[in-house]
């Protein structure tokens, strides 16, 4: 990649990191030394690891298995058309609509209730904040195994994943075996940076922790965010210290998850030296995946029109199945601000997406015209954004931001979350830009075409397919984000997705549940978008709408 | 330029407060045309819509009055503002700070107060403020114990009712003891939103006031020496009263809208609100269901005052002081009254008022579910503000890390 969008994903990370590192170190170490001082540091540690390696190992299993039971048969489809929109919905929304769903008040308790319960209030169980992290790894597998779905699916057709498996399959190999010896080293190669990405993410996610997590003590990464706003500026050096354990926590789980890799590996090839057939296992593994992809897509789908009912609802007491009576209320009296932020969310995701879009654009053709190859080196700083907790590097940023006068304004978050839409928008782009048929441009250049011409009259208008997927993807994942622009906005810049976990604390379903209903609604705005605006773009060029 | 820098000064003198009343009302008008155009950054918490519809309401009222335009930051917590500011001070900002006016008290207003973190005294160049009722409501002076010396302006009452559903319960604990007998033979069906929260803090004082062999020393600064001994009998009530808790206390809820929220689910059946308005408000926004009633605990309950301030670098100070002049405006003070708007108490003293504008507080209907000022009993003064900081500390270590 060309050395200016390199720096533009480096530098914010580098500098950021350095902003942690100076307080935490700072003073004497008197920020370490009260980390360490804090009673909850052991429980809230492990809860870090344990939510972040529970989760990315159960998601990437169900993945992978949902992968070999399903791959290149017809209910494949069916799973991919249900997870894939999934991909858009923003985090806290779906942590929103999980909590609405499984809490002993929400909507599961209120439609079997009383007749199937017996309750008439709700049962005082534990189930979110549970102590364990358990409704937080529940939303976070939700959350991240569509993710992983869609980045293997991309991958497949690169290993010739077809073709292997009808070799494997010829030789008596059930679906799983087959997927299991033959696509998957091949496959997880390609895999791995998204797991790892997964992976930090789950360790150190701030508004899911904040509405699932467990609060006695919270996870390492909400305790930062707590500390970070608290009134004395001496719990900062705590909290800087705090990003930095937690950077080096996100180190440690993927050198564990490297060392688990490797055995696993070892143990992969014991067994298929052995080519065990296991043809019988394939049904109950059809029967455990499809039911995973059924219970995550029906538990997101369930969870988000309870919250898009709520947002109309009037009374709705305990255990009435529906709300006594639907209005617009909510609606209307936060119409204003709900206008609003809607606004700013979308200037932003509108500017961070068209320059990422434009930087993307110009390495790939930089790429092209230059005849590189894309090295793993890389790939792996396209990922730094991702693999790099978020909040081991905004609060450093944020610090430096402060006295620059460069925080609190829109510019400064659409800066910041360029550094996050990017690398999404940039794999999302790379694969159709990199397959397109390069004689297509052979046979202009022969014609007399410049390169800037068969860029602009040839390559661009047959990518407008994947260039706008790519755009949607870049709007959904700036939509989403929350810490940078809570930290880079300084509370002065609100968009859908900072309100949205604002007003989670303070239960008032009815507002949460408009606010959450946006930030589905933009996303998939722009995803509908990205499929119907070629098709009345070529509306008389038919073979166009096929492409990408 | 000169002239008004002396009239600043003049107004500013303590001693010259009195006989310049022409001097005021002229840097007044000094102070309304260089707000006009401004954009104040209002810091206030925005956990609550009905609280951030008003503010959506005094921006509409500032607009169209004074051409001043309210921006509401809607903060988490408000120790959010006073983080920004004090890093601005550490990062040598002197002016054109990110915050204008802070809804404030306490902790936050010591902490800032004492820091240096404040413009001020201002109060009494607010036009408004005569018609405070300073004497008949102290707490508009005294934010928990600290005298405020005009570097925050009140613009409403709160006190501690509890909220109950009398289709579930008929005879509410008015009692800290009674409240502890009623969980236990009643498991599950109360709690208190999680320390640091302001309210679950404020429960824990209110506590304090029902277990203390002298409440009185809450007047004071915690003195570490008697400290232990004096809140032994606080640790030993939660002690027996957390197992009784809603999910055993293993889980709070965070802030005072999430444990109403709990209420209106049914979840709980005991619930309490720094604001006895409160519960009507709720009733009439249809929220919780009309059976909702209120009441005080024997003794009185913990009552106090919030106001606004003013950061030293705010960037449009003369914008802010028109916003917290105009928060003691009648009208505005009656709106906040109003139970279907906010329910809050009125700071004013409505003997001041003129005829027009207390017959806007008269009319008033409170709600079925508030109680009469004379039912609201007797108001608990806050402790000092160290008491809060204090045992919201040791809270977080004993209990808040539990298992």
């Amino acid at each position: 990649m060309p050395p200016l969008t390199l720096g533009l994903m480096t530098l914010p990370i580098a500098a950021g990191l350095a902003g942690t590192a100076l307080p935490a170190f700072g003073n004497g170490g008197a920020g370490i030394e009260k980390l360490l001082a804090w009673p909850g540091l052991p429980k809230s540690v492990a809860l870090s690891i344990g939510t972040g390696l529970v989760s990315t190992l159960l998601a990437l299993a169900l993945t992978l298995l949902i992968l070999a039971a399903f791959a290149g048969t017809p209910a494949f489809a069916r799973i991919r058309r249900g997870l894939a929109p999934l991909l858009s919905v923003p985090h806290a929304a779906a942590a929103l609509g999980l909590a609405f769903l499984i809490a002993p008040s929400g909507w599961i308790a209120r439609l079997l209730s009383p007749e199937l319960t017996g309750w008439q209030v709700p049962p005082d169980l534990l189930i979110l904040n549970d102590p364990l992290g358990l409704s937080l790894t529940l939303g976070l597998v939700a959350k991240e195994l569509p993710f992983l779905l869609l980045m293997a699916l991309a991958a497949l057709p690169q290993i010739d994943a077809d073709r292997r498996l009808t070799t494997a399959a010829t030789l008596g190999y059930g679906r799983i075996a087959a997927f299991t010896f033959t696509l998957l080293p091949d496959l997880y190669r390609q895999l791995r940076l998204p797991t790892y990405a997964v992976l930090a993410y789950g360790m150190t996610t701030v508004d899911m922790a904040l509405i699932l997590g467990p609060t006695l003590p919270p996870t390492l990464s909400a305790q930062i965010t707590l500390w970070m706003g608290e009134a004395n500026l001496t719990m900062r050096d705590t909290a800087a210290a705090g990003a930095v354990l937690q950077l080096v926590l996100a180190v440690l789980a993927i050198s564990l998850w490297r060392v688990m890799e490797i055995f696993t590996k070892r143990a992969l090839i014991a067994i298929a030296f052995t080519a065990p057939r296991l043809a019988l296992i394939d049904r109950p593994a059809a029967f455990i995946a499809r039911l995973a992809a059924l219970l995550i897509t029906g538990t997101l789908a369930f969870g988000l029109a309870g919250l898009s009912l709520w947002s109309v609802a009037g009374l709705w007491q305990f255990p009435d199945a529906w709300p006594e009576e639907i209005t617009l209320r909510t609606w209307a009296t936060a119409g204003p601000s709900l206008r609003e932020t809607s606004a700013t969310t979308l200037i932003i995701a509108t500017g961070a997406t068209l320059a990422a879009l434009a930087l993307a654009l110009a390495c790939l053709q930089a790429e092209a015209s230059l005849h590189l190859t894309p090295t793993k080196r890389a790939l792996v700083l396209l990922y730094l954004p991702l693999l790099v907790p978020q909040i081991a590097f905004l609060p450093g940023l944020q610090m430096l931001a402060l006295p620059l006068g460069l925080d609190g304004t829109v510019a400064a978050v659409m800066a910041i979350h360029l550094v996050f839409v990017l690398p999404y928008v940039f794999l999302s782009l790379s694969g159709p830009f990199r397959a397109w048929d390069g004689r297509i441009a052979t046979a202009a250049a022969t014609l007399g075409a410049s390169e800037a011409r068969i860029f602009w009259r040839l390559r661009l208008p047959m990518l407008t397919g994947p260039v706008l997927t790519a755009a949607a993807v870049g709007m959904a994942v700036s939509i989403g984000q929350y810490l940078p622009t809570l930290m880079i906005g300084g509370g002065r810049v609100e968009t859908l997705t900072t309100e949205a976990v604002a007003l989670s604390s303070g239960g008032n379903r009815r507002l949460i549940g408009a606010y959450a209903v946006l930030q589905l609604l933009l996303p998939a705005l722009a995803f509908s978008a990205a499929l119907a605006l070629p098709l009345w773009l070529w509306r008389d060029r038919r073979l166009m709408r096929g492409l990408g | 330029m000169h002239r008004r820098t002396a009239l600043t000064l003049l107004a500013s003198l303590p001693a010259f407060a009195g006989f310049s009343t022409k001097a005021l009302a002229a840097e007044w008008d000094s102070i309304l045309s260089e707000a006009k155009g401004q954009t104040v950054y209002w810091h206030a918490w925005g956990g609550d819509p009905k609280i951030n519809d008003f503010i959506t309401w005094i921006g509409d009222k500032a607009q169209e009055r004074y051409g001043v335009t309210l921006e509401h930051v809607k903060l988490a917590a408000t120790s959010d503002a006073v983080a920004r500011v004090l890093a601005e001070q550490q990062a040598g900002q002197t002016d054109g700070g990110a915050v204008d006016l802070i809804w404030i008290n306490g902790e936050n207003f010591a902490a800032m107060k004492s820091q240096g973190l404040l413009y001020g005294p201002f109060t009494e160049t607010l036009p408004n403020w005569p018609l405070v009722d300073v004497a008949g409501k102290p707490a508009t002076v005294t934010d928990f114990t600290l005298p405020t010396d005009g570097f925050e302006s009140p613009w409403a009452m709160a006190q501690l009712v509890f909220e109950y559903d009398t289709a579930w319960l008929q005879n509410p604990p008015q009692s800290i003891d009674l409240l502890l007998e009623w969980s236990i033979s009643n498991p599950g069906r109360f709690t208190y939103p999680q320390p640091p929260d302001y309210l679950g803090t404020t429960f824990l004082k209110q506590v304090l006031y029902g277990v203390m062999a002298d409440p009185s020393v809450l007047q004071s600064p915690v003195d570490d020496a008697s400290y232990a001994a004096q809140v032994a009998p606080l640790w030993a009530y939660l002690d027996r009263l957390h197992p009784t808790l809603w999910r055993e206390a293993k889980a709070f809820p965070q802030n005072e809208p999430a444990l109403g929220q709990l209420l209106a689910d049914g979840e709980i059946d005991i619930s309490f609100a720094f604001n006895p308005g409160r519960a009507s408000a709720e009733i009439a926004a249809g929220t919780l269901p009309d059976t909702v009633r209120t009441f005080v605990l024997q003794g009185g309950t913990i009552g106090n005052a919030s106001f606004v301030a003013i950061p030293f670098n705010a960037a449009h100070r003369a914008g802010a002081l028109v916003i917290a002049n105009l928060l003691l405006d009648p009208e505005v003070q009656a709106r906040a009254q109003d139970p279907a708007v906010l329910g809050f108490q009125t700071v004013l003293d409505l003997q001041s008022l003129s005829g027009e504008d207390r017959a806007r507080f008269e009319a008033l209907d409170l709600g079925v579910a508030t109680l009469s000022p004379a039912d609201l009993g007797p108001v608990l003064l806050e402790p000092h503000a160290s008491w809060m900081t204090r045992i919201a500390q040791d809270w977080t270590a004993r209990y808040g890390v539990a298992q």
